[in-house]
């Protein structure tokens, strides 16, 4: 059994019961134990002086690729988590576009083993919505969800037949998970590689138009009217689609949606120079989507962030813009890049922004998590918001380094990781 | 070793003013070395130059390997089909092989926009652009401009219309730079489908009706449309097109002004024009030819390092090799 942990004197913030004090927490048995000022230490405690820190449950992101299995060479399940511990995460939902293709229970089964193997972060497997993410029959949901799937999608490639959707929400009711889309109308973005817009038609690269986004997310929000079932819109990218999402809320569609930290701090203009490093899907929009995204994750139109961690290869990313793959990693910036450009610039307050990547995230896909009640499991993570350090791809624990913010000095990081209990990850000693 | 250029000539739209007036100037005195029964000078005597062509092309692959002899070079051939590239080998990599084999320059056309600066940001060598993608292809806007200038005496004020697919156009694309950056006033005429998101902010006129285009114009650009465009349903028949867009002698007799045609080519007759404006009095088509090679020397000279004052003493029998 690890040893009891008293974490003293730090800011303790729990958006699950709006909690926000300067006290101690106690963790003890894998659980958060209490939470108090003057908390006594139980025998052969470990006692930590977090004055300065702020206190928080771990962070949830539930959209990550993993790679593992079939691309080991970029990201494997151990070294994802790793990366997953540093950035402060304590759970994240792992996409099914592996090789071979998430879509039955024993590969479901094959990524919670590896995952409790090296005993990092919880992973929770999002399975296929179709037999191979081909769109063409659908998979066993519910033998997925008893191996630990937590939702399904096909993310990566758009769920094309909208009778296939429609079947997928409804099948997913009967176990009480949402089904994620990439929303992307396949004929709009055919070989595009970036926002359309003045700086795709500058570079001479095919753009992206909004609309391939919004006519999907249009369409799955229809269905999710019509089957009663939960959609979860991933990494909104565009100001129409935000006006979608709010408008279905506002009739009472179940629908939850995403943003990533790239999305909500970059615009096209990243693209500029050819840095494949901004290429991503969807693309990086406009300073105007860049504004409403924001608004939206304020208001909880937009319910959570997570980083679509992306891992590639360094050489795969050396190439022409067109021959480039889509995709960068995030988890060891996300909650840095959103502190500074959302805390810091006044857009969240700490608290909101606490609750966009652990509370809100959890209860996106009814995980455990996202709480610091006493009982919970004392997924904790420590913050650091005064150390600024600047990105340098090179140390991260990620195996792979593509990147858009290289180079780029930010604010806040986890000092402390604990998955049940355990410390996961610690900072080195903060740098001068 | 500064050159007036840079290293490398990805493109106009990161060039000054000045910097494009100083390539045209220069092609002035190669302009006549082509005349001549022995049409070579040593300006580039000992520099080697790699032709580096991912893409099918005739006539700017000639063109620059008669600039690049002319100039005394020593050249290679590279064609992407039976290359290393076919075999699976990324442009990094060859970049590096080409490198590794202490070359001065490469003169690049590749399918995919941004090729040319991701070579010239890896290699020591001078990068030419020679298309790439959709995005720039400079030597052609250089050749168009020079062009203009012989016909017109002048650039600035003159009214430039580029006609057909600007969106998939690397000709349009360096065209409005250098026109722009000249004092020209650059109009855009075809349709919607085949402009580019945002064209008008580059501060061009649009035009919808190819009349419209050729009552406002003194140049017409006409560019080449590819008849993959029909296939990807863009437009729906190059019957259609032409009736539509086609720069026929019926619209320019029509003109209130003398227009100059061009077209970078390879002409579609019948389709983007009229053959008999192909062929007519307004049609300034092989003189662009013939001022690419010229075109392309200044380029090479200018990014060798060669001095623009020099230009005429380099292309001189006694003139040495370019520092």
């Amino acid at each position: 059994m690890t040893r009891p942990l008293l974490l003293t004197g730090g800011r303790v913030i729990d958006p699950s019961r709006d909690f926000d004090q300067t006290t101690d927490v106690l963790v003890q048995d894998g659980k958060v134990a209490a939470i108090g000022a003057g908390l006594g230490s139980p025998d052969g405690a470990d006692v930590r002086d977090v004055r300065g820190r702020v206190v928080a449950p771990g962070l949830v992101d539930v959209h990550v690729h993993l790679r593992e299995p079939g691309n080991e060479d970029v990201e494997t399940i151990a070294s994802g988590t790793r990366a997953a511990a540093a950035g402060g995460f304590t759970a994240v939902c792992a996409m099914p576009n592996t090789d071979p293709v998430t879509d039955n229970q024993a590969a479901v089964g094959f990524i919670v083993r590896q995952s409790v193997r090296a005993g990092l972060a919880r992973v929770y497997p999002i399975g296929a919505i179709s037999v191979g993410q081909k769109g063409e029959q659908l998979s066993e949901f519910g033998e997925m969800v008893g191996a630990g799937a937590v939702a399904v999608s096909d993310d990566g490639k758009p769920v094309v037949s909208s009778h296939m959707m429609r079947t997928a929400l409804e099948y997913a009711r009967s176990f009480g998970i949402p089904v994620a889309d990439h929303c992307e109308e396949p004929n709009l973005s055919a070989g595009g590689v970036m926002h359309e817009g003045l700086v795709a038609t500058r570079l001479g690269l095919k753009g992206i138009p909004a609309a391939a986004e919004e006519i999907m997310v249009g369409r799955d929000l229809l269905l999710a009217g019509l089957t009663g079932g939960h959609i979860h819109l991933c990494h909104m990218s565009t100001r129409g689609s935000v006006e979608l999402i709010r408008r279905a809320k506002e009739q009472g569609i179940r629908v939850t949606a995403e943003v990533t930290p790239h999305h909500l701090t970059l615009t096209d203009h990243a693209c500029e120079g050819y840095d494949t490093h901004a290429k991503m899907n969807p693309p990086l929009r406009e300073a105007a989507d860049v504004a409403a995204l924001r608004a939206a994750l304020k208001q909880g139109v937009i319910d959570c962030i997570a980083s679509d961690h992306a891992p590639h290869a360094y050489d795969a990313k050396e190439a022409a813009f067109d021959d480039a793959p889509f995709g960068i990693v995030g988890l060891e910036t996300a909650f840095a890049v959103a502190y500074t450009e959302l805390v810091a610039a006044g857009v969240l307050t700490l608290a909101e922004l606490i609750a966009r990547m652990s509370t809100a995230p959890a209860a996106v896909l009814r995980l455990p998590g996202g709480s610091l009640k006493p009982g919970a499991a004392a997924d904790v993570v420590v913050l650091d918001l005064t150390t600024r350090w600047t990105v340098d791809p090179t140390t991260f624990f990620s195996k792979s380094r593509n990147t858009p913010f290289a180079g780029r000095t930010l604010t806040g990081r986890a000092a402390l990781t604990l998955v049940g209990g355990s410390i996961v990850h610690e900072a080195v000693a903060a740098t001068s | 070793m500064t050159a007036a250029l840079g290293k490398d000539l990805v493109g106009l739209e990161h060039l000054s003013p000045d910097q494009i007036r100083l390539i045209l100037d220069t092609a002035e005195p190669f302009k006549e070395v082509s005349e001549r029964p022995i049409k070579k000078v040593p300006a580039l005597r000992g520099k080697t130059i790699v032709n580096l062509f991912f893409e099918a092309s005739t006539r700017t692959r000639i063109s620059f390997e008669f600039a690049e002899k002319r100039l005394s070079a020593d050249t290679v051939n590279v064609a992407a089909s039976g290359s290393a590239v076919q075999k699976g080998e990324t442009l990094v990599d060859t970049a590096k092989n080409l490198e590794a084999m202490r070359i001065d320059m490469v003169v690049i056309r590749h399918p995919s926009s941004g090729a040319a600066l991701f070579l010239g940001n890896r290699i020591r060598s001078n990068v030419v652009n020679a298309g790439d993608g959709t995005h720039e292809h400079p030597t052609q806007a250089l050749l168009d401009l020079l062009t203009i200038r012989d016909r017109h005496g002048k650039i600035a004020g003159l009214k430039v219309c580029l006609v057909g697919d600007i969106q998939h156009s690397r000709v349009a694309r360096s065209n409005i730079w250098g026109l722009l950056k000249l004092g020209a006033e650059v109009g855009v005429c075809g349709p919607d489908t085949l402009m580019p998101r945002g064209i008008e902010e580059l501060g061009v006129c649009r035009f919808r009706r190819i009349e419209e285009a050729i009552e406002w114009a003194d140049v017409l650009n006409v560019l080449r449309l590819q008849l993959e465009r029909m296939e990807k349903g863009f437009i729906p028949s190059l019957r259609e097109y032409y009736r539509v867009f086609g720069v026929t002698l019926e619209r320019l007799d029509r003109a209130p002004r003398e227009l100059t045609i061009m077209h970078p080519g390879p002409m579609n007759r019948g389709v983007e024009i009229d053959s008999r404006v192909a062929d007519g009095a307004h049609s300034v088509i092989l003189a662009q030819v013939t001022n690419g090679v010229a075109v392309r020397m200044a380029v090479l000279y200018l990014l060798a390092g060669g001095r623009p004052e020099l230009a005429d003493a380099a292309k001189g029998p006694a003139g040495g090799t370019a520092e």
